[in-house]
């Protein structure tokens, strides 16, 4: 059997980091969600805010050991399957890797000890102060790893000689032109994407008539930041887009399905992009949507994928259906948070049972919102690894198809294994609620150490409302 | 500066990796030794004495893999295809046994997760040892590239080194229970402790004689004059070490058999660094053929100077929290 070791790598590569991606887009938004209740609980010492920390908690040490592990193979990849592509740019993109590593990686994961084991064995404020720290280091790493990935679409700083790219200037590296877009749009992405996780067991726990006042705090805690986050990531990813269309025109041209450059470009609702024809077919579209939206003026023109030969183009239909699944969910999440803020303006939050019950069944929509967003931005690259530098099919090791094929095999039965474990453990502590966590944490912490009795019984009495 | 600059990375690298060793290594040999536990309750225990620490522990893996993609893009690029199977099945250990800390304690069945545990911590330990074993039997190179096949790597003596570094992280556990564990686990520490030193003087003996006889050029780093007279001494201080550790063992001293676990390995360490250098790849690419240029590799370690202090603070910081013995039946739930 003939089988592409380029497509294999890439399959193995787009597998093992979609599966990845999943974790930090939790994570990065869950441990800053369990500072600020931390935080809340320090100045208001109110028992439920300390519940609620403690329930994420549990939950956020079985995503982030999920995250831990599937991120360590990302780092190996790079040698295993991509190893062109580590010599070729190495020299630049290495060294913000490593400062991920140096900068985040080993806070995280040394706070991630004091956050889920210390709570009787230091003081409160240090171990709210440990979550803070996690939840800065999550940032940290996006900060690096975004700057890494953008330096990916859009080189900057560096010169190549003999086909390897060196690096020239580190800020101009590190702050590449579309950086800032999209770190910025990719941890709003988080946030919001945890936002909905709890609004989704807060409004599942308020339907039950279960862990009420828990429920509560969670459903309007959401409410409150996505109400901000959701209209806001409009405006970035707006803005993201537009920088796009500056330094990658022909990723834009596939998100939106414009083959003629000629002509002022239509919005798509729906299409299916023909790529032989190089035209759409069945396609809906709002007339002009896309050059207004681009360009800001109802004729103005933006290169459409025909500029460009046939083996420049990235594949059209998964970057033009995951841009519209991204899109769509952003809508729907702008929606969801304006109409629940007015529920709550109107003191009607807690009872309107038809919004709760579709909220209580949204928490995965933020993923799916990240996952097609890397898809558009990735997909979109192609046939580009490093844009403009080094074309994905130069870029793979050394290494026979069958190799690749039987470790892809490998790790689809582990990650099924594991996720589809991780899911369920992960559904059985929310069923568990807030106050049977608590409850079980109390008869197994450790408080071996004469201070650690002390400072649960002083916690105790200060947390008496 | 092109000469010492990778030399200061490869000190760096070096490291990193003994410190990943020396951490992962009782972590991992804490998995090695759970199916001698005589039930549950006292894997809860022995887990215990490592939860706090092991994710940290796990990140000077990242470290090192990431310091060679940084430092030696050229050497990265070729050993990772070539020790390609090793690696990714390494990795594969490494994620059941890193999820089972988690997923043991929220399961119904915690036999399950423990069973996870053991065969992603072996997995991982021996995979290690073949990953190191295939690099110093040597990968075949040609422009810059990896140019051998996919299981160039399995041979008797790299299965050695896989056993090898299954013993010497079981004995790295079991001195480590000894120091951190009260009761029956503790205790039987000290008998594993026995048997796992036995085994890794061994496996060290036989790599010792092997690896010269395998390659002349390590042969006549060893045995060639005037080097023979500078490195006599580190087979002796191996054998020292050796017999104090068997000694504070059968005392049952708490910290000392662990400490000296520690040394024996540096020495085994120090050995395989004499052997090979100035070689990333052995027989054919050295620090300074696999080098990125200075402008990367100065940039990198202004970053390593600032960040390696307050690493090492904050986990000096963790170990100290956490310090003293984990008394029987305790666990984190």
């Amino acid at each position: 059997m003939d089988m592409d070791p380029v497509l294999l790598a890439r399959l193995q590569f787009a597998f093992t980091i979609i599966f990845h991606i999943i974790f930090p887009s939790f994570t990065i938004g869950l441990s800053a969600y369990i500072a600020t209740l931390g935080a809340m609980w320090l100045r208001t010492g109110t028992e439920r805010y300390h519940l609620l920390m403690r329930f994420w908690t549990k939950i956020f040490a079985v995503s982030f050991a999920m995250g831990v592990v599937s991120g360590i193979v990302l780092s190996y990849q790079f040698g295993t399957n991509w190893s062109r592509f580590s010599v070729v740019v190495g020299n630049v993109i290495g060294p913000l890797i490593g400062y991920e590593v140096l900068t985040a990686f080993f806070l995280e994961a040394t706070f991630l000890g004091i956050m889920l084991f210390g709570f009787n064995r230091v003081p409160p404020w240090l171990y709210v102060l440990s979550s803070a720290v996690v939840a800065v280091g999550t940032a940290i790493s996006a900060f690096w790893i975004l700057s890494a990935n953008s330096w990916m679409q859009t080189p900057a700083g560096h010169e190549v000689r003999n086909g390897i790219a060196y690096p020239v200037d580190w800020f101009a590296v590190v702050f590449n032109p579309s950086f800032p877009y999209r770190f910025a749009h990719m941890l709003n992405a988080a946030y919001l994407t945890t936002g909905f996780v709890v609004l989704a067991v807060g409004a599942r726990y308020l339907l039950a008539g279960i862990h009420a006042e828990q429920g509560r705090t969670m459903v309007r805690m959401a409410i409150g930041l996505m109400a901000v986050l959701a209209p806001l990531q409009l405006l970035i990813g707006d803005q993201h887009g537009l920088n796009t269309l500056e330094h990658q025109p022909i990723k834009v041209a596939a998100m939106e399905g414009h083959w003629d450059g000629s002509k002022p470009g239509d919005f798509y609702i729906f299409a299916w992009p023909d790529e032989k024809a190089e035209t759409n077919r069945f396609g809906i579209a709002i007339p002009r949507g896309s050059s207004l939206i681009l360009t800001h003026k109802i004729d103005g023109l933006f290169p459409g994928l025909t500029s460009v030969p046939p083996q420049d183009r990235p594949p059209v239909v998964p970057v033009f259906f995951a841009f519209r699944i991204m899109i769509g969910i952003g809508f729907f999440m702008i929606a969801a948070a304006l109409y629940g803020a007015f529920l709550w303006w109107r003191g009607t939050l807690v009872e309107t049972r038809w919004y709760l019950w579709i909220m209580s069944h949204c928490w995965w929509i933020g993923f799916v919102a990240v996952i097609a967003g890397w898809v558009v931005t990735e997909t979109g690259r192609q046939p580009w690894v490093a844009y403009g530098i080094l074309r994905t099919a130069d870029a793979t090791s050394p290494v026979p198809a069958a190799t690749i094929a039987g470790t892809l095999a490998l790790f689809v039965v582990t990650y099924g294994i594991i996720f589809s474990m991780g899911i369920y453990y992960i559904n059985r502590l929310i069923n568990r609620g807030p106050e049977g966590s608590a409850i079980s944490d109390d008869g197994g912490g450790m408080a071996n150490t004469p201070l650690g009795a002390a400072r649960a019984a002083a916690r105790e009495a200060i947390s008496k409302p | 500066m092109e000469w010492y600059l990778p030399m200061i990375w490869a000190a760096v690298i070096g490291t990193a990796v003994s410190f990943y060793v020396i951490l992962d290594g009782f972590d991992l040999g804490i998995g090695i030794l759970f199916p001698f536990a005589r039930d549950e309750r006292e894997r809860d225990q022995m887990m215990a004495t490592v939860k706090p620490f092991w994710d940290g522990n796990e990140t000077w893996l990242v470290l090192g893999g990431g310091g060679l993609f940084v430092a030696f893009p050229q050497a990265y690029a070729v050993i990772m295809p070539a020790l390609y199977l090793p690696v990714i099945v390494m990795l594969l250990g490494l994620i059941f046994r890193g999820v089972a800390f988690e997923f043991r304690s929220v399961s119904d069945s915690q036999k399950r997760w423990s069973f996870a545990f053991t065969a992603g911590s072996i997995v991982a330990a021996f995979s290690q040892g073949v990953i190191l074993g295939g690099l110093i039997q040597g990968i075949p190179v040609a422009n810059g590239a990896f140019a051998g096949g996919s299981f160039d790597w399995a041979t008797p003596f790299s299965a050695l080194c896989g056993l090898s570094l299954v013993a010497g992280y079981g004995l790295l556990g079991a001195t480590w229970l000894m120091m951190k564990a009260e009761g029956p686990v503790g205790q039987r520490g000290r008998t594993q402790a026995k048997a796992l030193l036995l085994a890794v003087l061994v496996c060290m003996g036989i790599v010792s004689l092997w690896t010269p006889l395998m390659s002349e050029r390590i042969y006549a780093r060893w045995f060639s004059l005037p080097n023979f007279y500078y490195l006599w001494p580190v087979p002796v201080v191996t054998g020292v070490v050796a017999l104090l550790l068997w000694r504070w063992i059968e005392k049952g001293r708490e910290i000392l058999p662990f400490v000296s676990s520690i040394v024996l390995f540096f020495l085994g360490y120090l050995g395989l660094v004499i052997s090979n250098f100035p070689y990333l790849v052995p027989p054919s690419l050295t620090v300074w053929d696999t080098a990125a240029v200075p402008a990367s590799q100065i940039f990198m370690l202004i970053g390593t100077l600032v960040m390696l202090p307050i690493i090492l603070g904050y986990t000096v910081m963790i170990y100290w929290l956490f310090r003293g013995k984990v008394k029987e039946g305790e666990s984190y739930h």
